[in-house]
């Protein structure tokens, strides 16, 4: 019974208050602004006008280049989310068999990019695609893996590798999660059974890992649709995604409610498929995994 | 008049009722152990003497005080954690002058009481260590140290010796007994070792699911145990299914193939209880138990004899005391002294 | 421990080479001795990192960052601490929702984060000053404050507590001689953790930040998106080194998975 929680503590709306005035104040209300600012009227002399219309929405809706330009979006976050499992989940099982030295040594150098300025790293992929003559093409083609440079620079291509080379920590991360709860006795066990290496990673251990791969999944992808300095500088002025797009309309055209219906428009379906996906997985896995 | 008085204590959490109308004095100077297996709300009731826990109801008094509308914090009780709860970031005499600095005792005189604790913990130039650089019997000892320099009226030890390994634990039930004794502080002891409780305390509060079995001493409690739960809980017990009857116009109790002189009261199904150490072999005869020996396992100062008897299993210990003991399949039969024997009518153990 | 076969260890170095090309590669640039950008072949040169001292927007949006960053940690623990022991303790009806709450700043998108911030702090009348980047990014590094202080709270033995209680310990002195000291690693590591992520942070700030309230990544996505020459690959090595300072110091104090498992359950 020494779980038993000590009644004799001061009331914990004591302890929250102040952060839960901070959120209010700062985070909800602000997010209530610029729900309504997404319905104000905007012109090009007039400014914004404080009426209730659903004009942003409609052109969202009904323009083919806002449709594009989502699809666009999406088809690169989801790229870059497959891109980031394939190689961050075989990557983490791979790090969790080395020896212990080296696999903290190596999770470090994994991890570690993950707190350097994301305008650094992308910047790095900015000089190794940088034009025809890019390193990035240069080393593939001295390899023989390809013949004629690859557009890199302003292209979905390119935007996708960058995005998966910065949001790969989180994967590997997630992955790594995951096979600590792993049983380190099971692949023996299967191996007694008379399982090769092949059928016990596909059998006994994607199985285990996949709730991390899947909740690693997630993340990579929300942060993806909404990534914004890597797409800017890689994909350059034409190659817009949702961030920024809502960037130009904001600091550039001035158009602050279209600006907003777009901002509003990103953060409902990342919600959405977020919170839809982790209520899936959690009942894929409840029993399983607790 | 009761020092420490608990008067019809209840805890409910929700539905779950942790203690139930716990009633209990205690004398000053009494060393008193709450026994009982886990979750039969020991703790909890050291927790509400404590304050960390409020009773549902029921009060508890120290020295005619209202204990409960107290806070923790001026209860002014010394308390002992199964994990010792010492302060990892200070050092054993920081932790041990927590309580006095708290109390606004000069640094002086605080300096005096800490050595003198350190010494009658036995860890004289122990003061500088932390915790974390110190044995589990060594940080016991500050904690014990800790919880007694601030001169507590009562003193609570909340399973203190079950993260000790058995030798060092014997140990320290010795030096807790002596230190207690030396100061003279009122104590109350939670644990569910029945020899720890009966090795240190005056008296055993016996519980089981939140309610008292039995209150005694630890010999009362072990020989003529209240209830089939305490016969059971303080170690082994043999259990023989017997009736009284009338039989030759006399009240007789029997057994298998006994029939005993039975003692007053009505006829009807009952219970025979006996300690294994209390059982004898003898030669057949009409009036013992017949049995045959299953298992016979040699324990260094004594053999442990597992029996099947005409009224079911029976276990027999004897002192190896040189004799010969009967061999495993050998037909034997099992006596005791009517004295050493407990009579439980059917359907009173509760 | 099982060992990797060679095609495990060519797809590690393969996958390590992926993960550092970036980095090396604008480390190595901002040693260039040439006028442009190429790589050091014909020796290095420190040109381009005495260049940074004649550009003094960049020096500027440096001691923007390290203030920013270092004022928003410290007043978001402020908030964060007494959050998380309350979070940590106590069962009360709305306790998800409210950690949920505190959590959001993780999952809404920091360009949503940017353009609510910038049209509230408009109406506000403090649009563009340090004063509103100074709040925005207390909300920004919240999570990171609340988790490693969180985790620390709820990995703290509770009977601890008790004993200085029952010693006769107020409230206060409790969580300032017992609770702090002993949470500390996490608070601090909470602290590193949030600076780090206030000092990188570009997405919404670039909304906020005004001509002399720039922060150094703001200034350097800006200069990178008018041209991109060897002066900004020398500024980000000098970002890369802090950050990997910043990095084996967090390491030290508190172990790098576990800033970084408080780094990790953003979808939560």
């Amino acid at each position: 019974m020494s779980a038993a929680a000590p009644a004799r503590y001061p009331v914990p709306w004591k302890l929250l208050l102040p952060a839960l005035m901070l959120f209010i104040a700062v985070v909800l209300i602000p997010l209530a602004m610029t729900i309504m600012l997404s319905f104000h009227k905007w012109g090009q002399y007039t400014g914004i006008e404080p009426v209730f219309i659903l004009e942003n929405w409609r052109e969202i809706w009904s323009d083919s280049y806002f449709h594009e330009m989502f699809l666009r979006t999406f088809r690169i976050a989801v790229a870059a989310t497959l891109l980031t499992a394939i190689c961050g989940a075989p990557e983490a099982y791979i790090l969790n068999r080395m020896r212990a030295p080296w696999k903290g040594i190596f999770l470090l150098i994994i991890l570690g990019p993950l707190l350097i300025s994301v305008v650094a790293r992308t910047l790095g992929w900015a000089l190794l695609f940088g034009g025809q003559n890019g390193i990035a093409n240069k080393a593939l083609m001295s390899i023989g893996l390809i013949d004629t440079p690859i557009p890199f620079m302003f292209t979905e291509t390119g935007v996708i590798i960058a995005l998966a080379h910065v949001m790969m920590p989180f994967m590997v991360l997630s992955v790594w999660a995951a096979l600590q709860r792993v049983d380190p006795q099971i692949e023996n066990a299967a191996m007694s059974l008379g399982a090769g290496p092949l059928t016990i990673i596909r059998r006994i251990i994607l199985p285990q890992i996949m709730p991390g791969i899947l909740s690693g999944g997630i993340i990579v992808f929300s942060l993806c649709a909404s990534a914004f300095a890597t797409p800017a500088i890689i994909g350059g002025r034409r190659l817009k995604v949702a961030a920024t797009l809502a960037y130009d309309e904001f600091l550039n055209t001035l158009n602050w409610p279209l600006g907003a219906a777009v901002a509003v428009l990103l953060l409902m379906a990342i919600v959405l498929i977020v919170v839809s996906s982790n209520a899936l997985i959690e009942r894929r896995y409840a029993e399983a995994f607790r | 008049m009761a020092f420490l008085a608990l008067d019809h204590v209840n805890k409910r959490f929700g539905d779950h009722i942790a203690v139930e109308d716990f009633t209990l004095s205690v004398k000053k100077g009494e060393f008193i152990s709450l026994l009982g297996p886990s979750g039969c709300g020991k703790t909890t009731t050291l927790q509400m003497i404590a304050g960390f826990v409020d009773p549902t109801a029921g009060s508890i008094h120290l020295e005619g005080r209202d204990l409960l509308s107290t806070k923790p914090a001026q209860r002014g009780l010394g308390i002992v954690f199964q994990s010792y709860a010492l302060f990892p970031h200070m050092t054993a005499s920081e932790n041990i002058a927590f309580g006095l600095e708290m109390r606004g005792i000069a640094r002086a005189e605080r300096e005096g009481k800490v050595r003198d604790a350190l010494a009658m913990v036995g860890l004289d130039g122990y003061g500088d260590r932390y915790p974390r650089r110190m044995s589990g019997g060594q940080q016991q000892r500050v904690a014990l140290a800790r919880a007694l320099v601030i001169k507590p009226d009562v003193l609570l030890l909340d399973e203190p010796l079950s993260n000790l390994d058995a030798k060092l634990r014997e140990d320290m039930q010795i030096e807790l007994r002596q230190i207690q004794r030396n100061l003279g502080t009122t104590t109350v002891l939670v644990t569910h070792d029945q020899t720890e409780a009966m090795a240190l305390s005056d008296r055993i509060v016996v519980m089981s699911k939140g309610r008292i079995e039995q209150i005694g001493t630890p010999q009362e409690t072990y020989e003529r145990p209240a209830s089939a739960f305490v016969s059971q809980f303080l170690g082994k017990t043999n259990e023989f299914p017997a009736e009284i009857r009338l039989s030759d116009g006399a009240q007789k109790l029997i057994f298998g193939s006994c029939e005993w002189q039975a003692p007053a009261g009505p006829s009807g199904p009952v219970t025979v209880t006996v300690r294994p150490e209390k059982v004898g072999f003898a030669s057949p005869k009409s009036d013992s138990l017949k049995g045959r020996v299953v298992s016979r396992i040699f324990q260094g100062n004594h053999w442990l004899f597992q029996c099947e008897t005409e009224c079911g299993p029976a276990i027999v210990v004897r002192q190896n005391n040189g004799e010969p003991q009967p061999e495993e399949g050998e037909t034997v039969s099992l006596i005791w002294r009517k004295d050493d024997m407990g009579l439980r009518r059917a359907g009173e153990s509760r | 421990m099982s060992k990797n076969g060679p095609v495990a260890l060519i797809f590690h170095t393969l996958f390590v080479i992926f993960m550092l090309a970036p980095i090396v590669v604008v480390c190595l640039v901002a040693f260039t001795p040439e006028g442009f950008l190429s790589l050091p072949v014909n020796g290095f040169s420190l040109r381009w990192f005495r260049a940074i001292a004649s550009y003094p927007e960049f020096i500027n949006a440096f001691w923007v960052s390290l203030w920013l960053g270092a004022a928003s940690s410290l007043i978001a623990l402020f908030f964060a601490i007494p959050a998380a022991l309350a979070i940590a303790r106590y069962q009360f009806p709305g306790r998800d929702a409210l950690s949920a709450l505190f959590l959001s700043p993780l999952m809404i998108p920091h360009v949503v984060l940017g353009i609510a911030f910038l049209r509230f702090f408009t109406q506000a009348g403090i649009g563009g000053t340090f004063t509103a980047l100074i709040i925005a990014h207390v909300i920004l590094v919240f999570p990171f404050a609340l988790r490693l202080t969180l985790a620390a709270a709820t990995g703290m033995n509770r009977s601890v507590e008790m004993a200085a209680i029952s010693l006769g310990a107020g409230s206060w002195t409790l969580f300032r001689r017992v609770t702090l000291p002993l949470i500390l690693p996490g608070v601090v590591s909470g602290w590193a953790l949030a600076f780090i992520q206030s000092f990188d942070e570009v997405t919404m700030t670039i909304f906020l930040a005004a001509p002399g309230t720039e922060t150094l990544p703001v200034r350097m996505f800006l200069y990178v998106q008018d041209n991109i020459d060897p002066l900004v690959t020398s500024v980000s090595a000098c970002v890369i080194a802090i950050t990997m300072a910043a990095l084996i110091l967090l390491d030290r104090i508190y172990g790098l998975d576990r800033v970084l498992a408080g780094h990790s359950d953003r979808s939560r």
